[in-house]
């Protein structure tokens, strides 16, 4: 293992102006799919992380952030998920999560690059961990497509993918939010990645996402995070349900009593993360006004 | 072809080589590579606009190639199979104008189908031919037109022996085909030649499993449309010449209203694009055919749309069909191609081809992948869900069988006047009207105006037909010849 005394790091741009830097102890694997180049860094601050097409997807010292609140947060405003479908979710992080919920009876995960998935299982064995849950069935498959033959399957669709640029581009357009919503049950809810609205060239994305989502569903929130490694770490989520509220039909005594243990969510910070700040409030309304 | 000569791009290195030179300009452009114009540079990048430059020794000459595009050229022709490839910057109209300007001249015909471009027709205003039209046939149910009946062919061949070439579509822009080499082989034997209009065509010379090509068929001239499916910049073409046709004449014809200036930016794309074609283009539309019949399997699943292929072929109007072409039919959901063609541009961000009032076209290229098309089939499945209208009634029009009267040319400069419609009968129109669909004229200018055709016109309005070409939009009137 390099010392520290090596000037040996990872570099990521978040915009033409910013870079963010993750000093490496070591490469351990670097690999193209069909889809992407997979990488993986072993580091003394975020342990091992991977990226795709030079891009942090997450690291063993935060995903519990990402994944506590991609999945917590609409467990505990849906009465009764028995079956949820996670596009992407490849890692198994997300599938972890759910696992902590018993009347849970169906989890499907379709994620198109098997590679992604070969790699976190042998490199990130505590979110994979997850995909080895007896509830959990994996389908290669492109989301789109696997959306498109579901109608009125689910409670619960969680869309684990977060590059609206790159091989997952499909994940975050109005067909998309169109197919989850027929896939989804009359009081389906769906959580996805709104990006980070930060920085200027981010906003754009961040702006189309919600501009979208918003057309298709009648009950469309937003919901935020701290995650160090996203360009400015700073990251929302979006909750869009056919019917639940996510604060006035949220449940906390209910989601206390499962005594399933956090590190991020909380039943106080569940209500918290829809308090947005003016600047993205103000962004989201000039969107919904469109 | 031969693939080790094909390796071969010489107009490529030929500007390689010459952006390594470091040559002082003291010659046109004048923005000098970029040097005076650093906007241009901004938008389009040193690496293009250094080499945007004018014809020079060691880049020879379009207009009269005799070293690297001489040599780009016989490797285009080699690879095309043809006796001589003409590398083209004015688009494929200029392709085709090329190829009706050498077969004809004033007063001289030419048949055609009815569907033909606008290049030929506009080829014919230059010339002065004849324009001699041949029933393309039409699908009412599609709303389409299909292609030439080789015994419609035979007919106008035997009631028009004094024409001197056939013009023929390969395939349309819907991918159908006629039997080209039926019809090239009745041309020749009645001294006739044969030119074909290849606009959508490139990859039938390099796939397999498609169309025959028109040189393999054995015509004698085609205008290939490099830039659609063979992946040339925009509007670079090829016109190819087969073993009946003299190479100087045609280059004199192509030089009369060709640039003096041509873009090496054109002419760079036209030879690496060749050399990709000739060593990667199987693969290459294997992969493109894989994926449009992928689209049509998954589109044909929603209901309402339906994705037409090879099951039209009926070894007539439709000899073949070129299964690149994803057309989808989109009267199943009540909503015209128009419509969702809008739908898709406005509310999911795809651009489609074009879109007429049945049916909308994507075109599947080399440059497509997998998710692409599911980004396409999604849209489609959610403009079903949420769009969908209950289906009206469809009326196509049919076939209006034309009466020239005046040449193109001659209704192009006449003196004309406006009446309105019901005044017109028995007079030359001097407009053209197009009734959609499926997209054929009914007059065009130099024809007879007849009650018949009005009273088509009439029936064809009444039942949702578009009309459109005359300055008039509503039809109200018309301009006819003085």
């Amino acid at each position: 293992m390099a010392g520290n005394d090596m000037e040996f790091w990872f570099e990521e741009m978040h915009t033409n102006n910013v870079k963010m830097s993750i000093r490496v102890n070591q490469h351990l694997y670097s690999g193209t799919s069909e889809f992407q180049r997979i990488d993986v860094f072993d580091s003394p601050e975020f342990g091992k992380f991977l990226t795709s097409n030079g891009n942090v997807i997450f690291s063993e010292q935060e995903e519990f952030t990402y994944d506590e609140m991609i999945v917590h947060v609409p467990m505990a405003v849906h009465p009764d998920v028995k079956r949820v479908l996670v596009i992407g979710g490849g890692d198994g992080g997300v599938a972890r999560e759910l696992s902590y919920y018993k009347e849970i009876e169906v989890i499907d995960i379709c994620e198109p690059d098997k590679m992604f998935v070969d790699v976190c299982r042998k490199f990130f064995p505590d979110n994979a961990i997850g995909l080895e849950d007896v509830r959990v069935r994996i389908y290669y498959e492109d989301g789109l497509r696997f959306l498109r033959k579901c109608k009125d399957k689910y409670d619960l669709i969680i869309n684990d993918a977060t590059d609206p640029t790159g091989h997952e581009a499909g994940l975050f357009t109005k067909e998309f939010y169109g197919n989850c919503y027929k896939a989804l049950h009359d009081d389906g809810i769906m959580v996805y990645q709104h990006g980070s609205p930060f920085f200027d060239e981010d906003e754009e994305n961040c702006r189309a996402m919600h501009r979208k989502a918003v057309k298709s569903f009648p009950v469309m929130k937003v919901y935020q995070a701290n995650i160090p490694t996203c360009p400015s770490g700073y990251w929302l989520f979006g909750f869009a349900s056919k019917k639940y509220h996510p604060i006035r039909d949220f449940d906390p005594k209910k989601w206390e009593d499962r005594k399933i243990k956090t590190w991020y969510y909380t039943t106080h910070l569940h209500s918290g993360a829809f308090m947005l700040p003016k600047y993205v409030e103000d962004m989201l309304i000039e969107e919904e006004k469109e | 072809m031969d693939l080790e000569r094909q390796k071969k791009a010489p107009l490529y290195r030929a500007l390689q080589e010459f952006r390594r030179q470091r040559v002082v300009p003291f010659d046109v452009p004048g923005h000098k590579r970029g040097r005076g114009n650093k906007e241009l540079v901004d938008f389009l990048g040193l690496q293009c606009v250094e080499i945007d430059v004018n014809s020079m020794k060691a880049l020879d000459n379009l207009c009269h190639p005799v070293s690297v595009i001489k040599e780009a050229e016989e490797l285009a022709a080699d690879a095309f199979g043809a006796k001589h490839a003409f590398m083209m910057v004015g688009g494929t109209t200029s392709a085709v104008q090329s190829m009706v300007l050498t077969a004809c001249k004033r007063g001289e015909k030419i048949i055609m189908p009815r569907n033909v471009h606008k290049s030929a027709i506009n080829a014919l205003i230059l010339c002065g031919a004849i324009p001699v039209y041949i029933d393309p046939k039409v699908d009412t149910k599609l709303g389409i037109p299909l292609g030439m009946e080789t015994a419609d062919v035979k007919k106008a061949i035997e009631e028009n022996p004094d024409a001197k070439a056939i013009m023929i579509n390969n395939p349309s822009y819907y991918g159908i085909c006629s039997d080209l080499k039926a019809i090239v082989d009745l041309a020749h034997k009645n001294n006739m030649l044969a030119l074909v209009d290849e606009a959508h065509g490139t990859h039938l010379y390099f796939g397999e499993g498609l169309p025959l090509n028109a040189m393999a068929a054995g015509a004698d001239m085609a205008a290939v449309s490099m830039h659609k499916s063979g992946g040339s910049l925009t509007q670079s073409s090829m016109l190819l010449i087969g073993e009946g046709i003299n190479e100087g004449y045609v280059s004199n014809i192509v030089n009369l209203t060709q640039t003096t200036s041509a873009s090496y930016l054109l002419l760079g794309s036209l030879d690496i694009s060749r050399r990709n074609l000739a060593l990667k283009g199987k693969q290459s539309f294997a992969k493109v055919c894989e994926l449009a019949d992928y689209a049509r399997e998954e589109i044909n699943e929603i209901e309402g749309f339906y994705a037409f292929g090879a099951e039209l072929i009926n070894k007539s109007s439709v000899y073949d069909f070129d299964v690149t072409k994803l057309v989808i039919n989109t009267r199943g959901i009540g909503l015209t191609g128009i419509e969702v063609y809008d739908l898709l541009r406005e509310e999911y961000d795809i651009q489609m081809e074009f879109g007429d009032l049945s049916n909308v076209l994507a075109y599947i290229s080399i440059g497509d992948r997998l998710q692409e098309i599911e980004r396409l089939a999604g849209a489609l499945n959610d403009i079903a869900r949420l769009y969908s209208k209950p289906t009206g009634d469809f009326f196509c029009a049919e076939y209006v069988t034309p009466i020239v009267k005046a040449t193109p040319q001659e209704a192009f400069y006449a003196e004309t006047e406006k009446l309105p419609i019901d005044q017109t009968i028995g007079r030359i129109c001097a407009e053209s009207v197009m009734c959609y669909p499926p997209g054929i004229p009914i007059l065009a200018p130099g024809e007879m105006i007849t009650k018949d055709i009005l009273d088509y016109i009439n029936l064809a309005k009444e039942k949702g037909c578009s009309m459109q070409g005359p300055e008039s939009e509503d039809i109200s009137e018309l301009y006819v010849l003085k």
